[in-house]
């Protein structure tokens, strides 16, 4: 119980402070893009001479201007939320830390040093060094800021992606570190380069529809439509782009959880009976009622696609599709990440091996501690064999090993019904744009212009959702299979947690309200006072 | 004017020049003395600390993983 309290206050306090850096982090890198295509814009034009190319070239210069300065108070605002997160690393999970140390510590280090460097050095040109350095070192500062932002994001979500699907490490028992052995599979690994892409491409997205609802905001109050019409051509092109992309990295997502993650799969789709030619839930109502292993139907109504989630899953319509049940169960058969067929192990056999794991390293310990050379050497093996499961060992039933159901299912729905309505958002953008409906006469599309300022926090929400499914639909694992929450949790108190969740709760309440005060001052004030 | 001299002319009146991005730093500072200051050392110590050597941490590690 005190346990339990103590993994609830911790979990909350890290979403928390996850979920509110995320709030900034997705602006900086869609906007950095946007920022740096307006003034290779500008520069373009500036190299070309006559009145009409020096008028387009003082347009994009004000466009990029402003944004940029949307782009640095977000910045700003987002700088060092991120740092709280690693303070809670040390503090309520530092089991997990060490555990990890190793890998975590290349990819952060080199975080730290292009956060650092890259950005600091080109951010600083980038607001200082209008008229003090030259165009074209200029524009080159910008694009370094963008892709220096985006390459910090790189580093940390590959340590992300690494606790999803751990590769290319090995477990030493003398330090209870997992060591790496091959950088490039934890960073070519398929599940970081699909993470990378979905990522990246979700923040674009966010930042082309922020873009656009800013843009929109000053057609109804009829400002800066010059700069707003041409913002909002600029973002939906990106926009649609990113959108069609992050579908499509979506796919590619899904497949990768079905492989590597079956578990969650099974949570996102409420499954737990699963099967071949298995359909796709578009829309359901789960039953709150419904437990593991009872075998009622899940759902109190639902509307499926046939066939669509083995697709999904396997690539085959008549694919097979474990549900919870059959997680937990095992018997069926699947392809492991080498290519080889096998059959799944059943929950209580994970469980068996897993604390065989556990039990070798206390062995091996004690070995290492006596000098017993032979007992050391037959543990080690014993941990070797069985450490694929370690953390099943920790488990004390298969209810443990699934993750909130309900909560998974209902994310993964509002995320992928936003992301298909942004696609239409940004046609619909698009297609009113060519029709020039965003011109004096704008007015007319009234309509588009609330839609798209209602779409900034949905766009958020979407955003929000994707790290919900992703990290609450990999519980109960700090690291897949190895480490569960109730493993990596330090021995601190539940209420201290609490008490810094409020603290944290507090503070931070009161300066996201300053800092968007001071962004939204701006938004006001809006192009008049760029020169 | 040598390069360092010129770095140094660039970063100061880039600084005095500012306007949004006094109140920005304002609050940047604020946030890392918070950050630093408050939450790390009076909220956030590392449950490691207390391990003086990485053996020491291992062994501590190793303790909480065997004695769940």
């Amino acid at each position: 119980m005190v346990l339990s309290a103590l993994i609830d206050a911790s979990r909350l306090q890290f979403a928390l402070t996850a979920m509110f850096h995320w709030i900034f982090v997705p602006l900086t890198l869609g906007l950095g893009f946007i920022v740096a295509f307006m003034e290779t814009k500008y520069y373009l034009f500036s190299k070309k001479e006559g009145i009409e190319n020096s008028e387009k070239a003082g347009l994009w210069k004000k466009l990029t201007k402003f944004w940029a300065r949307i782009f640095a108070i977000n910045f700003a605002v987002g700088v060092a939320t991120g740092i709280i997160l690693e303070f809670q690393f040390g503090t309520n999970w530092s089991n997990y830390s060490w555990f990890v140390g190793d890998i975590f510590g290349a990819p952060l280090a080199i975080e730290g040093i292009f956060a650092f460097f890259m950005e600091s050095t080109f951010f600083a040109v980038m607001y200082f060094g209008w008229d003090k350095v030259s165009k074209k070192f200029h524009l080159a500062s910008t694009w370094l800021t963008a892709i220096g932002a985006n390459l910090s994001a790189v580093w940390i979500l590959i340590a992300n992606a690494w606790m999803q699907y751990p590769v290319g490490m090995e477990f030493n028992p003398d330090t209870a570190r997992n060591e790496m052995i091959n950088f490039a599979d934890v960073v070519f690994s398929p599940v970081a380069m699909n993470k990378l892409f979905h990522t990246a491409t979700s923040a674009y997205m966010l930042a082309s529809v922020v873009v656009i609802g800013i843009s929109c905001w000053y057609l109804l109050k009829d400002r800066n439509r010059i700069y707003a019409v041409k913002s909002i051509k600029v973002a939906a092109v990106f926009g649609l782009i990113s959108a069609v992309l992050l579908a499509y990295s979506g796919d590619g997502s899904a497949y990768n959880v079905a492989k590597h993650q079956p578990m969650k799969l099974a949570a996102m789709e409420g499954l737990y009976q699963g099967g071949t030619a298995a359909p796709l839930v578009g829309f359901a109502l789960l039953d709150p009622d419904k437990e593991i292993g009872d075998g009622e139907d899940p759902y109190l109504f639902s509307i499926s696609i046939p066939k669509a989630l083995s697709f999904l899953a396997t690539r085959d319509f008549n694919g097979f599709v474990p549900g919870i049940d059959d997680i937990i169960n095992g018997g069926y058969t699947y392809t492991d990440r080498n290519g080889n067929e096998k059959v799944a192990v059943p929950f209580e056999q994970k469980r068996e091996r897993g604390l065989l794991a556990i039990e070798a390293l206390k062995e091996y310990s004690k070995a290492a501690r006596t000098g017993n050379d032979s007992l050391k050497m037959s543990a080690a093996s014993a941990l070797e064999d069985n450490f694929e499961y370690f953390g099943y060992g920790y488990l004390d039933s298969a209810e443990e090993s699934v993750p909130p159901v309900a909560l998974t299912f209902y994310t993964f729905r509002i995320m992928v019904t936003l992301g298909a309505y942004f696609i239409l958002f940004f046609i619909i953008a698009l297609y009113l744009h060519r029709k020039g409906a965003f011109t004096a006469e704008g007015k007319k599309v009234k309509w588009f212009l609330y839609l798209a300022i209602i779409s900034v926090p949905l766009v958020y929400i979407c955003s929000q959702s994707g790290w919900i499914v992703a990290e609450v639909g990999r519980q109960p694992w700090t690291i897949q299979d190895l480490l569960p929450v109730q493993a990596a949790v330090s021995g601190v108190s539940a209420s201290n947690v609490y008490t810094t969740v409020a603290i944290f709760f507090v503070l931070f309440t009161i300066l996201l309200v300053a800092e968007l005060k001071i962004m939204f001052n701006q938004i006001k004030k809006g192009f008049e006072n760029i020169k | 004017m040598n390069v360092f001299k010129r770095i140094y002319a660039f970063y100061y009146t880039g600084f005095k020049e500012m306007t949004v991005g006094r109140s920005l730093w304002l609050i940047i500072l604020i946030k890392l003395f918070i950050i630093f200051f408050i939450l790390k050392l009076f909220f956030f110590k590392s449950d490691l600390s207390d391990c003086k050597t990485p053996r020491e941490k291992s062994n501590k590690v190793i303790e909480n993983l065997l004695n769940y």
